[in-house]
């Protein structure tokens, strides 16, 4: 008995090529997405911290500072930058920056940090005594990593890149309270001095992993610039990239109910009525669409209500965004349908697709966490524009305006779906 | 004296339709005649469905022409207009599961565009003639197979259409409920709808419909009322069979062997003149006759003569 059921269960797998791609095909797709974002942190591959440093205190001290980030391969340190609305792309002379311009790029979302270098630095770094003048990073918190990163480089880069500073200054804490060095000592003293200043003028900064864990020798403030004022910051981030995936599996299941209209019948019936295929369509898009657009709104106020999510000021941003995701979903639920045969099918391609997109898109984990060639893969996913414009109006506060770019790449996505919906669906119609 | 002539409500001529290199229509023809019930009979795959199909607007002829009311309909599938005075009853139930009958009622009711006004009492009425009223308020998942099959009929039939296309209307239902079926498709026929069915039980086309069309290979080989088919077809000889209660031991002339060495069978065109003469040629065998039957020639008869005893799948 059991061979002949055996028999029969291992055809039933052979010829379900939905069940197959489950079974081999999906582990694999997930286990290479999760190796490339966490297996290859710290490899050449992880993206560099984009930081813009700001030198107030135009010391020996800073500019040496500077240098040795410049250096710092964690790091990508920009000094300068063009003024406010001048796009990347456009031509045109950059300033230097000062703590305004750079806080304006971190609030715009940029940049993840700021590193300010406050005017009397250079004075007191080094010294142990609690004088020294406190690094500012002004950050966002939208990114919890990148703070840490910055800072921990800059402990690091701050022990390799100048040395002999520390050195002096530690000499002169010495000095004033334990009594001057003698000539001897002081002599080898400045030989040892000038030998780390040699080495660091042509070093790369990172050569050493005993020395980066030193630590603590700069005084770091790290200043929230966007969250601070936030009841729960990050829980708006996985309430987005939470409901955004449940959104398109709600919108694909949904989708699904004209697969069931085939199956029973229904929608031969619709077709000899007064109703046509693309009045169909279009109302069971209007219905997925409002469904997504409940299904996330429920999800938020959840949020508020249970996690302080900073819901009720963000209404007209978070409606904006809602409906241009919800209608976009419903036309990628749609697409789904019109391109499966049947229900098992659909069940097997969306899970497949939806589970992809989400771990692509941000869904699942942050994209600043994920390496550069796996954030460009993630542009071509539907999940990340939408989390990009929820990010943008919950971290950045911003204007319905400047949501243009997610608006207008989720209306592209919506008519793209659509027409290729209508286009799959006249399979349906007369024959 | 003057002739009444029945006036052709629908008329299909020359339909032709191919799938890949199957042709499903090969030239068929028909017309449905006012207020009649028409059979559309023909083995599996013969193009019935597709005939109804077509006539619905949902498959594009490649040749042919089919007239409703004196007008042209579009074949070629991009204009479905002009088909407002028909209504169409699928095979499948195809109705929302989830929805009441009342609610399944009023939908299907505006999308074929009745006006809000005349709406409710249109569901009432459809309520009452299906014998749903009691139960209207009900999801219709609960309901039984030939509940469900009322249903279906009502709502293709709520924009009041002059000719109701049904597909197998009493497929899988209990005889209550065929009996019910048949009785609110002569309701129908008695307000003047013209009706064209497809079905494959042979006995119901026989006893309910006032003509009958054969299809097969695609086009309609046989047209008529029973006798006219049966005239043309396996003729109108009444066939008798006679129980014995033993063998005769010998061949008697004008019988046949029947289906056991105790039965005969003889093919009588005048029972009263020629079954006694049969009974006395047994009796003289001096075997006894137990029982008698005598079959006239039946729509099954026809059927098997004209499409044949071979599978169709």
């Amino acid at each position: 008995m059991i061979p002949v059921l055996l028999r029969i269960a291992l055809t039933n797998l052979r010829r379900d090529r939905v069940v197959q791609a489950m079974t081999f095909f999906l582990p694999i797709v997930f286990f290479s997405i999760f190796a490339g974002v966490f297996g290859s942190q710290g490899r050449d591959t992880t993206s560099r911290v984009r930081v813009a440093v700001v030198d107030e205190d135009h010391s020996p001290a800073s500019e040496r500072l500077i240098a040795a980030l410049k250096k710092e391969g964690g790091l990508r340190v920009q000094t300068a930058a063009r003024p406010p609305g001048v796009g990347p792309e456009e031509r045109g002379p950059q300033r230097i920056l000062d703590r305004e311009r750079a806080t304006q790029l971190v609030k715009d979302g940029t940049l993840p940090v700021a590193i300010v270098i406050p005017a009397g630095f250079g004075a007191g770094f080094g010294s142990f005594d609690g004088s020294a003048k406190a690094i500012e990073l002004l950050s966002d918190s939208s990114d919890p990593v990148a703070p840490h990163v910055v800072s921990g480089l800059l402990q690091k880069t701050a022990m390799t890149g100048a040395p002999d500073l520390v050195s002096r200054q530690g000499i002169a804490m010495f000095e004033k309270y334990g009594g001057p060095l003698t000539p001897r000592q002081r002599e080898a003293m400045d030989t040892w001095n000038r030998m780390q200043q040699d080495s660091t003028a042509g070093g790369t900064g990172a050569d050493s992993t005993a020395r980066a864990q030193v630590g603590g020798l700069l005084q770091v403030r790290v200043l929230d610039i966007l969250g601070e004022k936030k009841n729960n910051p990050i829980v708006s981030f996985y309430a987005a990239g939470i409901a955004v995936m449940f959104l398109l599996f709600s919108a694909s299941g949904a989708g699904g109910t004209l697969l069931d209209e085939v199956e029973s019948g229904t929608l031969e019936r619709l077709l000899t009525s007064h109703a046509g295929m693309g009045t169909v369509l279009a109302a069971k898009w209007l219905f997925i669409m409002l469904l997504g657009v409940f299904q996330i709104t429920v999800m938020f106020l959840w949020g508020m209500l249970m996690f302080k999510l900073d819901f009720l000021p963000h209404l007209p941003g978070f409606f904006l965004m809602t409906f241009m995701t919800a209608g976009a979903a419903a036309g990628f639920g749609l697409v789904l349908a019109t391109l499966c045969k049947s229900r098992q099918q659909l069940g097997g391609l969306s899970t497949i697709l939806i589970l992809t997109q989400s771990a692509l898109g941000g869904s699942m984990f942050p994209r600043f966490l994920m390496p550069n060639s796996i954030k460009k893969i993630g542009n071509f996913t539907f999940n990340a524009h939408a989390l990009d414009g929820y990010q943008a109006v919950f971290w950045r506060d911003a204007r319905l305006i400047e949501l243009w770019p997610q608006v207008a790449i989720l209306a592209a996505l919506t008519i793209v779906f659509m027409t290729v919906a209508r286009a799959l669906a006249r399979r349906w119609e007369t024959v | 004296m003057l002739e009444s002539r029945a006036v052709d409500v629908l008329k299909v001529a020359d339909a032709r339709k191919s799938f890949g290199t199957t042709k499903a229509l090969d030239g068929a023809s028909l017309t449905l005649e006012q207020g009649e019930m028409l059979a559309l009979l023909g083995p599996n795959g013969a193009g019935k469905t597709t005939l109804v199909r077509a006539i619905a607007g949902r498959v594009r002829l490649e040749g042919g022409s089919i007239e409703l009311f004196g007008r042209n309909l579009d074949v070629s599938g991009r204009n479905g207009g002009g088909r407002e005075s028909l209504g169409v009853v699928p095979q499948d139930i195809a109705l929302y599961p989830l929805l009441t009958a009342r609610e399944n009622l009023d939908a299907w009711g505006r999308l074929h565009g009745v006006r809000s006004t005349d709406l409710g009492p249109r569901v009432d009425r459809a309520l009452t003639w299906t014998a749903l009223a009691d139960r209207a308020d009900e999801p219709i998942k609960r309901f039984s197979g030939g509940m469900k099959r009322r249903l279906n009929i009502a709502c293709g039939i709520l924009h009041e259409p002059r000719v109701v296309l049904l597909d197998e209307p009493t497929v899988g239902v209990d005889p209550q409920s065929r009996e019910r079926i048949y009785e609110m498709l002569a309701d129908l026929r008695n307000r003047g709808v013209s009706i064209l069915l497809t079905t494959h039980q042979l006995e119901e086309a026989e006893a309910r419909c006032q003509r009958i069309v054969i299809i097969d290979h695609g086009k309609a080989i046989a047209v008529g009322t029973l006798g006219e088919l049966v005239e043309r077809t396996v003729g109108t000889a009444r066939r008798v069979t006679l129980t014995l209660d033993r063998p005769t031991g010998r061949a008697l002339p004008g019988f046949e062997a029947g289906s056991s060495d105790t039965a005969l069978v003889a093919l009588v065109s005048d029972v009263a003149v020629e079954l006694p003469s049969l009974l006395g040629e047994v009796h003289g065998t001096g075997s006894r006759v137990l029982d008698v039957e005598v079959r006239s020639p039946s729509l099954h008869a026809v059927y098997i003569h004209l499409t044949g005893r071979d599978l169709r799948e």
